[in-house]
């Protein structure tokens, strides 16, 4: 077969490129630690979610701290909103401290992303999303459901405040 | 001799399909302007925002279901009449068009039911607002998922004409290479038909009996990665007809002819192997997937880029060939010897510059773990109407100013018009596309009706919200007028009288390269669909069985009305 020169050269430089993107993604995940969504945070029964009987703390969504540097932040997503996250009802983690997102839905599929953030994954019924993040800069920060879930879908955003570690009250930890 | 008279039936055939691909055009486009002025605020008077999932669902589905499946079957039984020459087997292919057709039209009702008040008809409420991924629990009509299952058997019986015609061709001349556009086209539908199977065990399997009442329980989980089994494949099912106008016809436009026949199955063949196993990139933030196989899946992703960039090569060089024939000069001097003023030409290298840009923005969202920042973003449709919205759809619109003559045997009409219209397009997708992507790095969602929200406001990395909003607005637009524009073209061309003599033909100069330069084990279509088979059973066989595992409808989820 026949391959003009220029055209070896080509492709010799796509795939340096397509090798070195894939090195770079290495990195990514074992050099700089950025952790996928997988399956660690288990399944669940979504009828059990939608009606409350999970047995889990999903049935009265909130905050759990762990220990003095880990807190458990679960989110019940549902046609539309978070719970919590949603209106009056926002998520408050303290800075500077590693927090876990663990995310389910009580009907469809719905997102949860926090703006300014990498936080960002699919909720699936069924399925617990876990997602660890620590935020080093305190605010308010923007939560939004980005997968359609149905006629009211534009209304379901929420918020995260992110408040100084000093001034973070454990008493509004709800669990 | 013009095509539609050296081929009536297939002509005949070619003009209905084409005809059913232009009217989803034009509706989907109708919507597409509708969602424009809607989300971006400028305008929100068409409908109310429960109402404009209904438009987007039907802008997505028929535009990138019925527009693209119903020309792509037009333009493949066009190549495979011309380069086998012989008339396209007539019961096998309109049974296949009718099928398409009918799922067509259940679908396309089931959908338009949702803005007539979702009337109960045999005892479901008639409406689909659940977009063109249908990711279950979310339930539509019963009658949208038979017509998807109609309109994907409809596409394989379409591909069984294709078969047909090689086979009777292969008795003929048993020693001769199979003509490239009948070797693209055949392996384009050999990966269709590999990916396919997918979404229509989640349609015929799960979503059917589900949406019935038959089994009452479907795992979403399972029904979206079958989904999605077939959802990137089809991108290149959009793609890969694009490439053969690209790599067939482009460079005899141009004025010169194919660069290399080899590389262009070696091209192919790889689209072939490597379309399947890299579902999972749609699906890296997905709960309840290991990340061990969304690695796979990003790797394979990344090799896809091979072909893509290959295809750069080899059009650009067959393009420059072109030039120097037609006198061009200089390093990049040549570029102004070239024909920009036929818009068959124009139309398909403004969507080969465009699908440059798609490709790049398509190589983030491949990146597993960049891919956190725009994943579901408005950077995702930003993506797409680059890919399937402007390399796919313009280079469909320019070709059809090349084509539609020839099966019509009628001059092209308003040729100013069709002259400018590839332009306005490629401006209209500039403004519309560059304000997506740059919203979407600022968070904005994509598939939403109102991205506002009460709790906090977006605020703009590159630009304002508000400058974003208005690019695309206006680049809506410029989109809409100039599918108002083609379709006007298209309809004068039509009702024209023949007469005179055509200035286009479907002869094609032979390539530089031959397919005597280009070894005969590409041609073995057994090897390579085993191979794609093998790389498919270790990028989904262990997630899949993993989901089965469990129960296949466990965790399970009821239908939920939207």
């Amino acid at each position: 077969m026949q391959v003009h020169n220029f055209e070896k050269v080509w492709l010799g430089a796509a795939l340096l490129l397509i090798v070195g993107f894939i090195a770079t993604i290495s990195y990514g995940t074992v050099g700089a630690g950025v952790a996928m969504v997988d399956d660690s945070g288990g399944q669940i029964d979504p009828q059990a979610v939608q009606s409350g009987e999970t047995g889990t703390t999903f049935d009265d969504p909130g905050i759990v701290k762990e220990n003095e540097s880990h807190y458990v932040v679960y989110v019940v997503a549902q046609q539309f909103q978070f719970v919590p996250g949603s209106g009056d009802n926002p998520i408050r983690v303290p800075a500077n401290t590693l927090v876990t997102f663990k995310v389910t839905s009580a009907d469809v599929l719905h997102g949860f992303a926090i703006t300014e953030t990498n936080i960002n994954t699919m909720v699936i019924p069924g399925q617990v999303a876990e997602v660890t993040a620590r935020f080093d800069e305190t605010g308010t920060y923007g939560l939004v459901c980005h997968e359609y879930c149905g006629a009211g879908h534009h209304t379901m955003g929420g918020s995260v405040e992110v408040v100084p570690e000093s001034q973070y009250n454990a008493t509004e930890v709800t669990n | 001799m013009v095509f539609v008279d050296e081929y009536p039936k297939t002509s005949k055939l070619v003009r209905s399909e084409f005809v059913v691909a232009f009217v989803a055009l034009g509706i989907g486009a109708l919507f597409g302007i509708v969602q424009a002025l809607h989300r971006t605020g400028l305008f929100r008077g068409f409908v109310s925002s429960a109402d404009y999932y209904t438009l987007l669902t039907g802008h997505g589905v028929l535009l990138a279901l019925v527009f693209t499946t119903f020309f792509i079957a037009g333009l493949f039984a066009w190549g495979v009449a011309n380069s086998l020459e012989r008339e396209l087997p007539q019961r096998t292919a309109w049974t296949a068009f009718w099928l398409m057709l009918t799922g067509t039209v259940l679908a396309a009702v089931a959908i338009l039911g949702g803005v007539f008040g979702a009337p109960s008809v045999f005892g479901h409420d008639l409406e689909a607002d659940v977009l063109f991924t249908f990711y279950a629990p979310m339930k539509a009509h019963p009658a949208f998922y038979v017509g998807a299952a109609l309109i994907i058997v409809g596409s394989w019986i379409a591909g069984l004409a294709y078969f047909q015609s090689l086979w009777a061709w292969r008795s003929e001349h048993p020693d001769e290479r199979i003509p490239l556009k009948t070797f693209m086209i055949v392996t384009t539908m050999l990966m269709w038909y590999i990916s396919t199977i997918g979404v229509a065990v989640e349609v015929v399997v799960f979503l059917i009996p589900w949406s019935l009442g038959l089994i009452s329980q479907v795992d979403p989980l399972l029904t979206r990665t079958l989904f999605w089994y077939f959802g990137h494949p089809v991108v290149y099912f959009w793609l890969m007809p694009a490439y053969l106008v690209w790599y067939t016809i482009l460079p005899k436009l141009a004025g010169g002819r194919l660069f290399s026949d080899p590389l262009a199955r070696v091209v192919f063949v790889l689209f072939l192997l490597l379309s399947t196993p890299v579902g999972f990139h749609h699906q890296y933030v997905d709960p309840g997937i290991p990340e061990g196989f969304k690695f796979i899946a990003m790797t394979n992703t990344m090799f896809l880029l091979l072909p893509s960039l290959l295809t750069a090569f080899t059009v650009v060089a067959s393009v420059e060939h072109g030039a120097r024939q037609r006198g061009g000069e200089g390093y990049f001097g040549w570029l102004r010897s070239l024909p920009w003023d036929d818009p068959a030409f124009s139309g398909c290298m403004l969507a080969g510059l465009m699908f440059a840009a798609g490709g790049f923005s398509g190589m983030i969202n491949a990146g597993m773990n960049i891919n956190y920042l725009i994943h579901n973003t408005l950077w995702v449709p930003g993506h797409f109407h680059l890919t399937v919205g402007t390399a796919f759809a313009l280079t469909a619109m320019a070709i059809s100013y090349w084509l539609v003559p020839q099966i019509t045997g009628k001059k092209l009409q308003r040729r100013s018009v069709a002259i400018a219209q590839p332009y306005v397009w490629f401006v209209g997708m500039a403004l519309m596309s560059n304000a997506m992507h740059r919203a979407g790095l600022a968070g904005i969602p994509r598939r939403t009706a109102e991205p506002t929200y009460d709790e906090f406001a977006f605020e703009g990395l590159v630009g304002t919200v508000a400058e974003m909003r208005l690019q695309i607005a206006i680049g809506g637009l410029l989109l809409f007028v100039a599918a108002v524009m083609f379709l006007a073209v298209m309809a004068e061309t039509w009702l024209a009288h023949r007469g005179g003599r055509l200035s286009v033909n479907s002869d094609f100069p032979a390539p530089l390269s031959g397919a005597e330069h280009s070894p005969r084990i590409l041609d073995n279509y057994k090897l390579w669909t085993a191979i794609a088979l093998v790389l498919i059973v270790i990028a989904y066989g262990p997630p899949l069985a993993a989901m089965l595992a469990d129960g296949i409808t466990v965790p399970g989820s009821p239908p939920i009305p939207v």
